[in-house]
């Protein structure tokens, strides 16, 4: 089973791929749907971004230095965050450190168990290894972040009534937020324990597919996806609990109230920056 | 000093309270408090009136530090409650709010909420004789309550805190008359029972008349009118005070 011998697919075989785009755009001007402009900026950024990752990834696996594996997991850690930050609802304000903090931690912990206890890649920062695995941790961390948040947000907003009810009664932010942090952790794991479920019976995942092509046994492909799976689902849960925790501490006051920026929203920017003006 | 400090349960003074609001998308501030002093004796049940808008619910939620005077002090019992550990004064200032809040769990467990949040006991079955609910309910979920009997439910609620004083916030606003009624009976027994100092928000001005021994009125966050509930009933004596009482300075949206 050494063979690493696959098909490899030439410039003119990516020229050829782009029949599927024609199809992709005649559907749209068939049915008018007006999709074609963003069928074709979609088309040239799957080419740019991909390429672009590729020559990174073939430098960095040339060099194989361990700065250059640290430098590219911060960036990957960093546009994690910035997108996570993206996807929220209301003020944006302090919740960048937030989830940085939380991906890059549960990033820390899940890498440390993958890379240096179960594979035990020696050096560590083989990129062949440490990337892809970064990658798909990294990915479903940021998911994790953005779904916690924003429902923890709308949460509180929904159960006002009663996490005031409770601070009234003696509790601190995290007890009065109690049932909205249940809530928005469930709602933060629910995706990838749903992947669990049905992994393998309707679609193979990427890396195992992958895997597969490039002619690796199907049995070691699954035992990858295993643990790959298993250190996703940790990998959510954790940054979900820290982005979740962080996240009260700019939705209440240290004095255990509801932050204001809760009923302003977008202009909760506007109202802080015409404070510090006074 | 200390006698009269013993005496007076809550003191605000000159207390001021600015709040950003949205209006439609444009963000303004808006003052809802104004230079506003007042004392309100141990024991007392003061009605906090005024159209709506005037600031009542803020200047309540103010007193149990829910929200922060922008400027301004509160005392309780003479100690300022800026220096207090804000937990603290929460249990000793209870609250009730306009629309009863249920907690998740049975009617026993919504009553020892408070007390069970330090690890103390709490005689759950006391509380809801003592708003006058059947104990045969302690073990229903809050929700198989009656609207007006969540309401009852609440106030043993805060009331297991074993409060020094009591903030209602408009609490018979969500009842229909009849049980707005019974409730207004239940706090003007309550305060008489437990000798405690009272702060209702109320736009109605027979349940002030039923419970109130003092009478403060709010208009467009400043104080109008302040004094003795038989005195203001009797003899307002301000314009805006005997408005209230032919009832023209409600309702008015403001």
């Amino acid at each position: 089973m050494e063979t690493s011998s696959y098909i490899h697919i030439s410039n003119l075989d990516l020229v050829i791929a782009l029949v599927f785009v024609a199809i992709t755009i005649l559907l749209s001007y068939w049915q008018r749907l007006g999709l074609e402009r963003d069928i074709a900026i979609g088309t040239v950024r799957t080419f740019l971004q991909l390429l672009t990752v590729g020559f990174v990834l073939q430098q960095l696996f040339t060099a194989t230095h361990w700065v250059w594996v640290i430098l590219a997991l911060a960036i990957m850690t960093t546009v994690a965050s910035h997108n996570a930050v993206k996807r929220q609802a209301g003020s944006k304000q302090g919740l960048f450190m937030i989830m940085t903090v939380a991906i890059a931690a549960a990033g820390a912990i899940t890498l440390l168990l993958v890379i240096g206890v179960i594979l035990r890649v020696r050096p560590w920062y083989q990129p062949q290894y440490i990337i892809p695995i970064a990658g798909m941790i990294i990915g479903n961390a940021m998911n994790g972040a953005a779904l916690v948040v924003n429902r923890l947000h709308s949460e509180l907003i929904l159960r006002r009534n009663e996490v005031e009810a409770m601070l009234a009664l003696g509790a601190t932010a995290k007890q009065a937020a109690g049932e909205a942090l249940r809530e928005s952790l469930r709602t933060a794991m629910m995706p990838t324990i749903n992947s669990m479920m049905t992994v393998g019976l309707v679609q193979l995942p990427g890396m195992m597919t992958g895997q597969i092509i490039s002619g690796a046994n199907p049995l070691d492909a699954v035992r990858y996806q295993i643990v790959v799976m298993l250190m996703i689902a940790a990998a959510t849960g954790v940054t979900a609990i820290i982005s979740a925790f962080g996240a009260l501490g700019v939705f209440f006051t240290p004095n255990h109230q509801l932050s204001l920026r809760l009923e302003l929203g977008k202009h909760w920017d506007e109202y802080i920056a015409k404070s510090k003006n006074l | 000093m200390d006698e009269v400090t013993d005496l007076l349960a809550i003191e605000l003074s000159h207390l001021n309270k600015v709040k950003p609001v949205l209006l439609g998308d444009t963000l303004t501030k808006l003052e809802v408090i104004h230079d506003l002093s007042l004392v309100i004796p141990k024991g007392e049940v003061l009605a906090l009136i005024g159209p709506s808008g005037s600031g009542k619910s803020t200047l309540l939620r103010m007193i149990n530090r829910m929200e922060e005077p922008t400027s301004g002090s509160i005392l309780l019992y003479g100690s300022d409650i800026q220096h207090m550990n804000v937990r603290k004064l929460r249990r000793r200032v209870g609250m009730v709010s306009q629309t009863p809040a249920l907690l998740p769990g049975t009617i026993e467990e919504n009553i020892s909420y408070g007390p069970k949040l330090r690890g103390e006991p709490c005689d759950a079955a006391h509380f809801l004789d003592l708003v006058g609910l059947e104990k045969s309910l302690l073990q229903r979920p809050a929700s198989a309550l009656s609207i007006g009997q969540q309401q009852r439910m609440s106030i043993a609620r805060a009331l297991a805190n074993n409060p020094e004083v009591l903030l209602l916030d408009e609490p018979t606003s969500a009842l229909d008359q009849t049980a707005a009624r019974n409730i207004i009976n239940l706090i003007c027994h309550l305060s008489h029972r437990l000798a405690l100092t009272v702060i209702m928000v109320t736009h109605v001005m027979e349940h002030a008349k039923a419970v109130a021994t003092r009478i403060a009125l709010l208009v467009h966050g400043s104080l109008i009118e302040e004094g003795e509930a038989v005195e203001f009933f009797s003899d307002p004596t301000t314009e805006a005070g005997r408005k209230f009482l032919r009832g023209e300075l409600f309702e008015s949206g403001d």
